[in-house]
C-alpha cells in the first residue's frame, strides 16, 4: 500500500456530516483547507504585526507577495482592476499554501482535486461575467466581437470567442489540477522505484541511486511548479478581470 | 511512466501496486481488481474523479477560502497596504527633506564665500591702508629730519663764516704783530705802529 501513488489523494472521513442526505463531512482535505487558510492567514498577520518602517525578513515576504501581486494585477486590468486585489491575492496565497503544504510527505494536496480547482475557477469567470454585465451591461457582450473583423467572418469569429471564454474555466481549474496531480504521482512512484529496488538485494542498492536522484531531482522540480501553478493561476485571473474591466478589447 | 512501473512492481510480485497503478495511468481500473487492495475507496474509483465527496469538499472550500478572503480583505491587505503607503510617504518626505538640507547647505556655502570674499577684500583695504598711512607717516619723519638737518646746515655754514671772518679779522692784527716785530729785529727800535697797520692793510687788499 505504501508505494500506491494513489493513495496520496484519498480522502478519508474525519468528522462525519451530513444535512440533507448530502455527505458534508469533514475531511482530511476540510483539514488541509483549514490549514491552508489558517497558515497563510496567520503568516501574513503576524509577519505585518509590528507594521515596521524597515520591514523584518518575514514582513518583506508579505510585503513581496502583496506587491507582486498588485503589480500583476495593475499591469494585467490597469488601475481599476485593483478593486479585485483582495480576491487575485486571496486565489495566488491560498493555491500556493495549499500547493506547498502538499509537498509535505503524508500530507494532502488540496489543489489535487479537481473539484476543488474547478470551484475556484468557477469563483474567477463567475466573478467576470458577473462584474461585467453589471458593469457594462449587454456591451459586456462586445468581447465576443473584436474589432476589425470583417463582416462575413463575424459569426465564425463570434464562435470561436464564445468557445474561448466558456473553455477557460475548464482550462483554468485541469491546468492546475493535473499539474499537481502528475507531479505528486511522478514523484511517489520514482520514490517508489527506489524502495522496490532495495529490497532486490546489492545490485538493487546501487541501482537505486538513480531514481533516488531522480526524486530529489523532481521535489526541486515539484516546488517550483507549486508557485508556478499558484502564478499562473493569478495571472490568467487578472487577465480575465481585465476582460471584465475592457470588454472591448 | 506505465512501461516503466508494472516490470518494476511485476518483479516484486506486488500484483495489487499493479492494478492501482493500472488505475493511475488510466487503464481499466478492472485490471487488477481481484487483487485490488484499496478498500477504502471502495468503488475503486480514481479518488480526484470520485463525486462522493464533491460536496464536501465545495462546502469547505467555500468556508475556508471565503474565511480567508475576508479575513485578508478586511484585516491584512489594508494593513500592509498601510505599511507600504507609509513607507513611501516617509521615504517621499525624507528625500524632500535631504532636497530642502541640500539647498540649505548650498545656500550657507554660498554666503561663506560671500563672507569669505568680503572678508578678503576688506583685509586688503585694510593692508593698504595701513601701507598709505605707514608711508605718509615715514614720508613726514623724513621731512622733519631733512628739515632739522638743513637748519643745521645753515647754522654750521654761518658759524663756519663767522669764524673765518674773525679768522679773518684776526689775521691782519697778527700780521701788524709780526710785522712790528720783524721791523723791530731788522731795523731796532720802535716800529710806527700806524704805518705798518696801513702796510699790511695795503697788502691785504
Amino acid at each position: 500500500m505504501a508505494n500506491d501513488p494513489i493513495h496520496q489523494f484519498q480522502i478519508s472521513k474525519l468528522i462525519p456530516i451530513e444535512i440533507g442526505g448530502m455527505d458534508f463531512s469533514f475531511t482530511n482535505s476540510s483539514l488541509f483547507m483549514v490549514l491552508t487558510a489558517a497558515s497563510a492567514g496567520a503568516f501574513l498577520y503576524m509577519t505585518t504585526s509590528q507594521r515596521g518602517l524597515i520591514p523584518s525578513r518575514l514582513q518583506s515576504i508579505s510585503e513581496m507577495s502583496y506587491e507582486f501581486i498588485a503589480n500583476m494585477l495593475r499591469d494585467a486590468a490597469g488601475s481599476h482592476g485593483m478593486k479585485f486585489f483582495p480576491l487575485v491575492f486571496s486565489l495566488f496565497m491560498f493555491v500556493l499554501v495549499a500547493n506547498l503544504w502538499g509537498m509535505f510527505p503524508y500530507f494532502f494536496t488540496v489543489t489535487s482535486h479537481i473539484i476543488v480547482t474547478f470551484a475556484l475557477a468557477l469563483l474567477v469567470i463567475g466573478t467576470v461575467i458577473i462584474y461585467g454585465f453589471l458593469k457594462h451591461g449587454f456591451g459586456f457582450l462586445k468581447l465576443f466581437v473584436p474589432h476589425g473583423v470583417p463582416g462575413i467572418l463575424v459569426p465564425l469569429v463570434v464562435m470561436i470567442e464564445v468557445i474561448s471564454f466558456l473553455s477557460r474555466p475548464i482550462s483554468l481549474s485541469v491546468r492546475l489540477f493535473a499539474n499537481m496531480l502528475a507531479g505528486h504521482i511522478t514523484l511517489k512512484v520514482f520514490a517508489g522505484f527506489v524502495t522496490s529496488l532495495s529490497a532486490m538485494g546489492a545490485v538493487g542498492v546501487v541501482g537505486s541511486v538513480l531514481p533516488l536522484a531522480m526524486t530529489v531531482a523532481l521535489t526541486a522540480l515539484e516546488f517550483l511548479v507549486a508557485f508556478l501553478q499558484a502564478y499562473v493561476f493569478a495571472v490568467l485571473t487578472c487577465m480575465y478581470l481585465n476582460d471584465a474591466l475592457h470588454p472591448g478589447h | 511512466m506505465k512501461m516503466f512501473v508494472t516490470p518494476g512492481y511485476a518483479q516484486e510480485a506486488a500484483p495489487a501496486e499493479g492494478g492501482a497503478h493500472d488505475a493511475a495511468a488510466g487503464a481499466d481500473a478492472s485490471h487488477g481488481t481481484e487483487t485490488h487492495a484499496s478498500t477504502e475507496h471502495g468503488k475503486g474509483e480514481f479518488p480526484p474523479f470520485n463525486p462522493q465527496y464533491y460536496p464536501s469538499q465545495i462546502l469547505w472550500l467555500a468556508i475556508t477560502f471565503g474565511l480567508f478572503y475576508l479575513f485578508l480583505k478586511k484585516v491584512v491587505l489594508p494593513r500592509v497596504g498601510g505599511i507600504l503607503e507609509v513607507r513611501r510617504d516617509r521615504i517621499a518626505g525624507d528625500l524632500d527633506q535631504a532636497a530642502l538640507m541640500k539647498a540649505e547647505a548650498d545656500a550657507a556655502v554660498a554666503a561663506y564665500e560671500q563672507e569669505l570674499a568680503a572678508a578678503r577684500s576688506k583685509a586688503g583695504a585694510i593692508g593698504q591702508e595701513a601701507r598709505d598711512s605707514a608711508k605718509a607717516e615715514a614720508e613726514a619723519q623724513r621731512k622733519v629730519i631733512e628739515k632739522e638737518l638743513e637748519s643745521k646746515l645753515a647754522e654750521s655754514e654761518a658759524r663756519i663764516a663767522s669764524i673765518k671772518s674773525a679768522a679773518m679779522n684776526e689775521v691782519g692784527s697778527i700780521a701788524e704783530d709780526t710785522a712790528v716785530a720783524i721791523v723791530q729785529q731788522l731795523v731796532g727800535g720802535k716800529a710806527d705802529k700806524a704805518a705798518v697797520a696801513a702796510a699790511v692793510k695795503s697788502a691785504r687788499e
